[in-house]
């Protein structure tokens, strides 16, 4: 019964990188503007699709991935700037249409200048599986896991040493005293919808080898990292990326123990029942504060 | 004067003598050229167009020009609906080639008995013609056939114990269904029934428990991109297990998709995309290669079963007029249904008053994956 256990346990890990990738996203935008971006799963999904685009060009592998990377911060930074910011200050929850907005005109352009198909991209490292404690285990899994640590830490490191990342947090906290203290808030707004852009094309670049991509994955994706985030606690990146990790074993148990017919449900069913418990999520501080 | 009126006269005729001529045989389709199932529709509209073309250039059919009345439906079962109102009450065809996929045809066909005019379906659905409908056909292969040249090679491998994976979307649940009826019906232990989404994007969950139940074979039903995961996850488990897939992964894309892991998969396939290594007695080689060829040329695309299904349902009513010797629906009908060993694209058909499908396991060939490209399997 419990022999599949090392296996359901990699997988999830493997899925539940993504999801804690796409939350990641959701928390650098809303830990400086109060926006939830429901386009969050279609810059995973410009990651993947745009290094599967380029490879095909003729690009070498990691050239493709990291202009695939570069052109989704870009498109990130240009939809705070163009759509966004011009907005101006309103309600939060109109911020948050627009950007449901967003996310359909971006599935919609890459379906139109792209097409419908699926595409795969080739895994970094080959694709002989290695044995680790009787569980397969895709060479590309480790990258997705090695390179989602690597994210993480260096996120500690641009929030807690740089000036940039100190200026975020600053906004975060409270925009009107940053903003007298010389922080430009729209700069920081400009810089957090970059960030998210890059953490979810890597994302999408990094787990199109084992997930394959097309123009609609980022639906899934989305509803899922949100989920993650929300069970990690909201504001809180690391929560979100354990919340992610978390999601995606749930899922992979479920399937494995229970149903895979019910797959999808299970992970919604204990994000609901942690909020009755504990509303502000697993690592949710007990005020509502955002940091 | 009298120079006047013979020229009138000429003039008449003339225009009587072209009327006549130009009078065409109207035959309608509804088809799904955009929206979701354009993949299925658009290679049906252009094989239609094709052949109506073809047909035309030869001098019609009954001496008279074809005309095609084709509508699209948008993937949509209500504009399907409409069409095929359209259809008989407006243009007043002779006969309907569509609808393109299952939902759109179980919407309309009810609607040709009480019209008195023949549809051929080019959708897959058992449902259709099971049971027979006077006056509806179809021309794609049902999945029974499908999985009944599964089993039948399974059988001949000595395989006893199966466990099916199948994707929770419309195809999957219809192959699910018949995979529950036919494995223990052809003497086989259905040993594992597991489940994924259609957007899933990791089935080592679900592998890994099929694995525990140690079946001799695996069969995984669904379209794409849900095949090429469970094959690629298959590998990274290190699978032996021999796995065979649908019909409904019979391109090439599943092959691109699903690399070095696709290599050894087994699936039932129309002689289409094998057409090059049948045999030369085998009745559907020459035409096979004719459309392939054909196609190619004018759309600059791959041919696939769904154009086929466009080139067996015009073919074949066409065949019916001219053995008919008259355009009446009623006359049609009655010579579609009597259609012995038509060979097209989708199989050799043979209507009968039973069997309004007229194919059987034969119109699938069991190919396997090798090398990147499919070898039929002996």
């Amino acid at each position: 019964m419990f022999a599949g256990a090392p296996q359901y346990l990699i997988s999830g890990l493997t899925v539940g990188a993504t999801y804690g990738l796409t939350a990641l996203g959701f928390t650098m935008i809303f830990n400086t503007t109060g926006i939830i971006n429901f386009a969050q799963g279609e810059f995973v999904m410009l990651g993947g699709m745009l290094a599967v685009v380029l490879q095909k060009a003729g690009a070498p592998l990691p050239v493709a991935i990291m202009l695939a990377v570069a052109v989704t911060a870009l498109v990130g930074c240009l939809i705070e700037r163009g759509v966004i910011r011009p907005v101006g200050r309103t309600a939060p929850v109109n911020l948050v249409i627009i950007t449901i907005g967003i996310s359909i005109l971006l599935r919609g352009a890459v379906m139109l200048i792209w097409g419908k198909d699926t595409f795969a991209l080739p895994p970094f490292s080959g694709s002989a599986p290695l044995a680790i404690l009787g569980a397969a285990v895709q060479p590309q899994s480790l990258w997705v896991l090695f390179i989602t640590l690597l994210l993480l830490a260096a996120l500690k490191l641009f929030f807690s040493r740089t000036i940039h990342g100190k200026a975020m947090l600053a906004c975060a906290c409270e925009q009107k005293a940053a903003a007298l203290m010389g922080i430009s808030v729209d700069r920081m707004a400009m810089l957090s919808f970059g960030l998210s852009g890059f953490l979810g094309a890597v994302g999408g670049a990094i787990l199109t080898p084992i997930t394959l991509t097309s123009y609609d994955v980022g639906v899934m994706l989305g509803l899922k990292g949100f989920a993650a985030c929300i069970l990690g606690g909201l504001g809180n990146p690391f929560g979100a990326a354990a919340g992610g990790l978390i999601l995606g074993v749930l899922e992979s148990f479920g399937a494995g123990f229970v149903s895979s017919a019910y797959k999808d449900a299970f992970a919604f069913i204990v994000l609901l029942a942690l909020l009755f418990v504990k509303p502000t999520g697993l690592f949710g501080g007990p005020k509502s504060d955002r940091v | 004067m009298m120079l006047r009126l013979l020229s009138v006269f000429a003039a008449l005729v003339l225009w009587a003598g072209q009327s006549l001529a130009a009078e065409p045989v109207k035959i309608g389709a509804v088809v799904s050229v955009t929206g979701p199932a354009s993949f299925l529709g658009e290679p049906e509209k252009n094989t239609l167009e094709m052949i109506r073309d073809e047909l035309n250039a030869k001098g019609g059919l009954l001496g008279r020009p074809v005309e095609l009345v084709i509508y699209d439906d948008e993937s949509d079962v209500n504009k399907a609906v409409l069409a095929a109102e359209k259809l008989l009450k407006k243009d007043q065809v002779a006969a309907v080639i569509g609808a393109t996929t299952s939902g759109s045809t179980l919407a309309i066909m009810n609607k040709f008995p009480a019209a008195q005019v023949p549809l051929v379906s080019m959708s897959a659905a058992e449902k259709i013609v099971n049971p027979v409908n006077p006056w509806v056909f179809k021309v794609a292969p049902s999945d029974r056939h499908a999985v009944g040249r599964i089993l039948k090679h399974a059988q001949a491998k000595g395989y006893k114990k199966i466990a099916i994976l199948t994707v929770s979307d419309g195809f999957g649940q219809a192959g699910r269904e018949v995979l529950k009826e036919l494995v223990p019906a052809m003497g086989f232990t259905l040993t594992a029934d597991e489940v994924y989404g259609p957007k899933d994007t990791d089935m080592t969950a679900q592998l890994t428990k099929l694995k525990d139940a140690a079946p001799d074979a695996i069969i995984c039903w669904g379209t794409n991109p849900g095949p090429a995961v469970v094959a690629r996850n298959r590998a990274q488990l290190g699978m032996k297990t021999p796995l065979y897939m649908s019909h409904g992964v019979a391109s090439r894309k599943f092959i691109e998709l699903a690399g070095e892991s696709a290599e050894g998969l087994m699936l039932p396939a129309g002689h289409l995309i094998v057409a090059s290594q049948l045999p030369d007695s085998q009745p559907q080689k020459a035409l096979l290669l004719a459309y392939t060829s054909q196609y190619k040329d004018k759309f600059k695309g791959d041919v696939s079963p769904f154009g086929g299904h466009g080139w067996d349902g015009l073919k074949l009513v066409a065949k019916a007029v001219e053995t008919a010797g008259s355009d009446k629906p009623a006359a049609i009908r009655d010579a579609l249904e009597k259609i012995t060993a038509f060979p097209g694209i989708g199989g050799v058909f043979s209507f009968t008053e039973k069997d309004h499908n007229g194919l059987d396991a034969n119109a699938f060939e069991m190919v396997v994956i090798q090398g990147g490209d499919w070898k039929i399997l002996k």
